[in-house]
């Protein structure tokens, strides 16, 4: 029977965690999509997908594998290198981001006293926030190179559009996040959502008792930008573009790309719930704390709440979308630099501002 | 650990430069020069400088390079033709670079003592401090460089708009 150190329990420990978050990601993302058919179809009055297993919930199933068993298209005058490149950057970064998120409250897995592995987050980084931000900025590769190597008129203007769109509200987002960093006094994602626990449960967190409510309609605005999502979804949408970037894709590399997009958008959650809502804290701060109070319901209710919060928001995206027109390009980028940018900005004095002046 | 990383991220950024060198068509040139950015951030955050790395990849690598894409593919670079290398480059060249590697082994070695010691990350402890330390020198003892800076950088945005505007 051998004993193994700290660092291979450390290693073992991050390979596990890795492992379920992955699956755990893609399999959000797959049912994240059939969550979205289902509810724009009770949105306009019809069922969603209802016929692949009960309730339609082994759509994704069918969809994977129609995707997976698909003909592998490469129209000969593309950049191979580069038309294979694109989808996995895309998909690559939008993963990445999900390693530095803490799901649930700290549940360390100590061994021989030490401080121990912790079982809810990846990856405990000190600039996750950065990190995030610089995640997304080099997503915006995968979009600009899958447009240009395509080799086609309409999918180099969607990806030319979707490129300035993302890199023009990456600005706003990145500003509007600044208020919450001030609020915490730190990047560290653990850190940001124990700065929100300190007040009489939901009045603690940023959105409410932080009054970072403008903060968070800014992020969440250019987070829909961000991910390409409705209202500003015109670089994909159909009716414009023929598909935009991702025209001349098809089977597995049009499933990295909206898999892509799926887990952007699962990633702009829960940063928002963790940013603005208090993360994995319960609504109902520490009243029940009384109840239940064993380790194992601890981390268990913890992780319940930062899933339920993260559906809300999920829901939130998916309900703009079957509501909201489609903004017109120039509409988009002039709101985008003309008006979040300033408002971001204004955020930023006016916290530091009173920050400054309770201190 | 720290070993390995330097090992493997510098042989990156230098195979990474050596590909931008080698390549024909500007954009995986463009593309190399990305994973050497990248390969420095995780250089400097191997050092402890946590802030420097993340500002390496959101400006160099997300904007800069973006830009240098940009560019490239809206102006339809097209692959370089090859040509026959004109007899002075490679009389003056070769002798050139031999003579600047010697001069920079010289230096290296002569002072040999003195490097390969640098605390891992020791300086810098984490990353609140990191900004903290990084804040106070920019707003106390370099305030008049950063604000000339930002003036310098609001005359280039200038003088871009002034450029490509509509002849009225």
């Amino acid at each position: 029977m051998s004993h193994l150190t700290n660092f291979e329990v450390f290693l073992l420990l991050s390979v596990v965690k890795v492992a379920v978050v992955l699956v755990i990601t893609l399999t959000c993302v797959a049912y994240t999509v059939l969550l979205e058919r289902k509810v724009i179809g009770h949105m306009q009055n019809r069922w969603g997908p209802s016929r692949v297993g009960p309730f339609g919930l082994l759509q994704p199933l069918a969809d994977g594998l129609k995707l997976f068993l698909k003909e592998d298209l490469m129209p000969l005058a593309v950049e191979r290198p580069l038309f294979i490149l694109a989808p996995m950057i895309a998909l690559a970064c939008a993963l990445i981001s999900v390693s530095m998120v803490p799901f649930g409250a700290v549940t360390r897995v100590s061994l021989h006293g030490t401080p121990g592995v912790d079982l809810f987050q990846v990856a405990d980084v000190n600039i996750a926030l950065l990190v995030i931000l610089g995640i997304t900025s080099i997503g915006v590769y995968g979009i600009a190179l899958s447009g240009w190597s395509s080799n086609n008129k309409y999918s180099l203007l969607g990806s030319l559009r979707s490129t300035a769109q993302v890199i023009s509200y990456e600005l706003a987002l990145g500003l509007s996040l600044v208020g919450v960093v001030l609020r915490a006094g730190s990047l560290n994602l653990r850190t940001i959502v124990d700065s929100q626990t300190h007040g009489i449960g939901p009045l603690g967190w940023n959105f409410f008792g932080g009054f970072q409510f403008v903060a968070f309609f800014i992020y969440l605005m250019a987070a829909y930008a961000e991910t390409n999502r409705s209202p500003f979804d015109l670089p994909e949408a159909e009716t414009e573009l023929v598909a935009g970037y991702h025209t001349e894709y098809s089977s597995m590399k049009f499933a990295m790309f909206f898999m892509a997009e799926y887990a952007n958008m699962i990633t702009v959650s829960c940063v928002a719930t963790l940013l603005f809502f208090g993360g994995a804290s319960s609504l109902f701060g520490h009243f029940f704390d009384g109840f239940l109070n064993t380790p194992v319901f601890n981390a268990v209710f913890s992780i319940l709440w930062f899933v339920v919060k993260v559906f809300a928001f999920l829901f939130l995206y998916i309900w703009v979308r079957s509501t909201l027109p489609r903004f017109r390009y120039d509409q988009l980028m002039s709101f985008g630099w003309k008006f979040l940018l300033p408002l971001a900005m204004a955020n930023i004095v006016i916290t530091s501002l009173v920050l400054a002046l309770r201190s | 650990m720290q070993l390995a990383l330097f090992l493997i991220f510098g042989a990156l950024a230098v195979a990474g430069a050596l590909n931008l060198l080698f390549q024909r068509h500007p954009i995986n040139s463009a593309l190399s020069l990305v994973v050497v950015m990248m390969s420095l951030a995780v250089l400097y955050w191997s050092l402890g400088a946590e802030f420097l790395a993340a500002a390496q990849v959101i400006v160099y690598s997300g904007a800069i390079m973006v830009l240098f894409v940009f560019v490239i593919m809206l102006l339809n670079a097209g692959v370089e033709e090859r040509t026959q290398g004109s007899r002075a480059a490679y009389a003056v060249g070769i002798p050139g670079a031999a003579a600047l590697f010697c001069l920079l082994s010289f230096v290296f070695l002569s002072e040999r003592g003195a490097l390969g010691t640098s605390s891992v990350g020791g300086d810098l402890s984490n990353a609140a401090d990191n900004i903290a330390q990084i804040s106070q020198m920019l707003f106390t003892k370099l305030l008049l460089p950063f604000e000339v800076t930002s003036v310098l950088i609001l005359v280039a945005i200038l003088g871009a708009v002034v450029l490509a505007r509509k002849e009225q």
